[in-house]
């Protein structure tokens, strides 16, 4: 998407919701806040997915990382009794999966999108044969409200009176922007995705660093998974990351690759399923239920059918180095 | 996918460079998947003995309930018969070098289409069976033509818009099977069942459907080796570049092989909803497209492998039920055993150990995101 095009689009959606605000503050603000916590798993899977393609690997298994990851995280909570170590043994398990994506696709020259569609079926198969019932989290994940930012109208309530795990996608969406753009690390991870001939040549290890990358990344796959079993939905269901890892991938297109884009594109996202929610719960359009379902899917296919050909991925995405 | 990349769809897999391997060394490219999926075996085998059972014992129930009787044999040809066709579905665009991982919604339409032909009409027999069939090849065929469009002349990648697919169909067909099409007069969302004249039947000993299969695998096989389009398939799949300046219309041959493609696993979503489930329901059909994707690489994206591929996930899927009845162990565990079974034969890790000394050649599909 053109940032012409990128910025009237942001104009007139603050421009409505100001005037919806105006209209009804408590609903304005419930949909924004649902739209918020719907976006939070895109936006970290799809810093997972733009720090992978940066660096030259295509990740296609985001969604088993994050199954594996809730799945790690939940159960870890449930038996050691405390949330933080369900976190981390989230977070564990992501990079574990990284680690083995990157163990594929880099150390292994695999083809890269079966490496990834082998984590999705394995996760898929790993996590239900595993799966029991009966277990419960030790707690819900606290709120936590920014003292004097959370005052702010309309802002304040939906950005700033939210859980850990929200304030950690967003810091991580602008945290990986500034070390992509601003740091050596960000110069060097750009040079092995775009050129790596010439990244090999001024000294940079290429497959070391996709490895790193690859398997950092899976950490942040492991906390989008930690938010959804432990404070988005509470509890682990077979399959319950219904295909965010995919969308999370059309959202790193749509945002052209750069961790701010994905961030708008997650906050775009979140927000048409936020409204159509709302819609339909106040049954302003008797639209059936399974189409509001398909929504995110539909808008996905739509999107990238519109901005394909106008972005180009990084150049050397999807193909194993090989030195000359 | 980039033009100046040859070779982007190496149907090589990890087999031994051909050009370095004399007619002998041919031997352990067959020996690739039945290693990998002894192995996974193996560790499926640890993974149920952590559940306090004995391995043989699962591993002896499983097959022995499937194997064991001319019931469990049926059982397995029927469960065979959608997996053989959603392993082709898969394999033809691999031929083509595309990924299609969207068997699954090709096949939940063509199912949901085939239960609408069949309940809706009162025809003979000879007409109605194949009207049936044929209607839920065109649903599969045009659900998989979208992604197909998408990616000849918008570049979008096919995996994931048939991913997004998949979703869409989940969602579709549960509304039809709820709304539009719904029994009527009934609590359960579920079309009525289809008529007598649209039943595939048992022709001696064998399920039609499963007969039928096993012809289209057959033609599919002699299709890709020995005609024009076929021909084409593989080149653009190997070389998009090369067929461009051989005068194929590399679009046109995208857009058809997705079709084909959605066809095929429409037909394994209709031929389950004529021979076996007689009606359609939104819960029946899971997995099937998704296995399709399993079968078509321990296939290696060959057409006749698919029936020996096929009856092996089919005996697994048909003997899972009675594993957990008997033992205990959750019929999952064929879906760990099966993802086993994928990584050992892409992965270059058995083929290391089996070609050792010599260069792999490994499996490629796609190659970026299609720009």
């Amino acid at each position: 998407m053109s940032p012409k095009w990128a910025y009237s689009l942001t104009v007139v959606i603050a421009t409505a919701i100001l005037i919806f605000f105006f209209i009804d503050e408590i609903r304005t603000v419930s949909v924004l806040s649902f739209s918020l916590r719907y976006a939070v798993p895109l936006i970290l899977a799809a810093m997972v997915g733009i720090m992978c393609e940066r660096s030259g690997v295509i990740n296609i298994g985001i969604e088993g990382q994050m199954l594996m990851s809730a799945f790690g995280g939940f159960f870890g909570a449930a038996i050691t009794g405390n949330l933080i170590a369900g976190t981390m043994i989230g977070v564990g398990t992501g990079l574990i999966m990284g680690a083995f994506l990157a163990t594929g696709a880099v150390t292994w020259k695999m083809d890269q999108i079966i490496a990834g569609t082998i984590i999705n079926i394995l996760a898929t198969g790993l996590t239900s044969f595993f799966y029991a019932q009966g277990f419960r989290l030790p707690g819900v994940t606290p709120t936590v409200r920014v003292p004097l930012l959370a005052e702010i109208p309309l802002i304040g309530p939906v950005f700033f009176n939210n859980g850990l795990f929200t304030y950690a996608a967003i810091i991580s969406a602008l945290l990986l922007w500034v070390l992509l753009f601003k740091t050596v690390w960000g110069l060097r991870t750009r040079s092995v995705g775009e050129k790596p001939s010439a990244a090999d040549t001024s000294g940079i290890g290429v497959e070391r660093l996709r490895f790193l990358n690859v398997t950092l990344a899976g950490g942040l796959a492991g906390l989008a998974g930690a938010y959804l079993s432990l404070e988005a939905a509470g509890t682990f269901e077979r399959g319950f990351t219904a295909g965010r890892g995919f969308t999370a991938l059309a959202i790193m297109i749509f945002g052209a690759w750069n961790p701010i884009g994905a961030l708008a594109a997650a906050l775009f996202f979140g927000l048409t399923q936020g409204v159509a929610s709302q819609l339909q719960a106040d049954e302003v359009v008797a639209i059936p239920p399974q189409f509001i379902n398909m929504l995110p899917y539909v808008m996905t296919i739509v999107l990238l059918a519109i901005v394909s050909g106008r972005i180009k991925p990084p150049a050397a995405v999807g193909k194993p180095y090989e030195k000359d | 996918m980039s033009t100046t990349d040859p070779a982007q769809t190496d149907l090589g897999f990890t087999d031994p460079d051909p050009r370095r391997s004399g007619p002998l060394e041919r031997i352990p490219s067959i020996a690739l998947p039945i290693v990998s999926v002894l192995l996974a075996f193996a560790v499926g085998g640890i993974l149920i003995a952590f559940q306090g059972v004995n391995p043989l014992r699962a591993y002896g129930v499983l097959f022995g309930t499937a194997l064991g009787s001319v019931d469990g044999l049926e059982r397995v040809m029927e469960k065979s018969t959608p997996l053989i066709l959603t392993g082709l579905a898969v394999t033809i665009g691999l031929r083509a070098g595309l990924f299609n991982i969207g068997a699954q919604g090709q096949l939940l339409v063509g199912a949901v289409g085939a239960a609408w032909a069949g309940y809706s009409f009162t025809l003979p027999a000879i007409i109605h069976l194949p009207f049936a069939i044929v209607f839920g090849m065109m649903c599969g065929a045009a659900w998989g033509a979208i992604a197909g469009a998408l990616r000849a002349y918008r570049s979008v990648s096919e995996v994931i818009t048939t991913i997004m697919l998949n979703s869409i169909a989940i969602a579709l067909v549960d509304y039809l099977a709820s709304r539009p099409f719904k029994e009527p007069d009934q609590p359960l969302s579920r079309t009525p069942p289809i008529a007598e004249s649209a039943a595939l039947p048992y022709l001696g000993p064998f399920p039609s459907g499963f007969l039928l299969a096993i012809l289209v695998a057959v033609f599919f096989g002699w299709f890709l080796i020995r005609t024009t389009e076929g021909f084409r398939f593989n080149t653009v799949g190997m070389n998009p570049s090369a067929a461009r300046y051989a005068g194929i219309p590399v679009k046109g041959t995208i857009l058809l092989a997705m079709g084909v493609s959605g066809a095929l696993a429409g037909m394994g979503g209709a031929v389950e909803t004529l021979g076996i489930t007689g009606r359609f329901e939104p819960a029946f059909n899971a997995g099937l497209g998704f296995d399709g994707i399993t079968i078509a690489l321990l296939a290696r994206a060959n057409p006749l492998a698919t029936i020996p591929a096929a009856l092996l996930v089919g005996t697994l899927r048909s003997g899972a039920a009675s594993l957990q009845f008997q033992t205990g162990i959750e019929p999952q565990v064929v879906d760990v055993i099966l993802a086993i079974t994928l990584l050992f034969v892409a992965a270059p890790i058995v083929a290391r150990l089996l070609f050792r000394g010599r260069s792999i050649k490994q499996t490629r599909v796609t190659s970026g995101w299609g720009s």
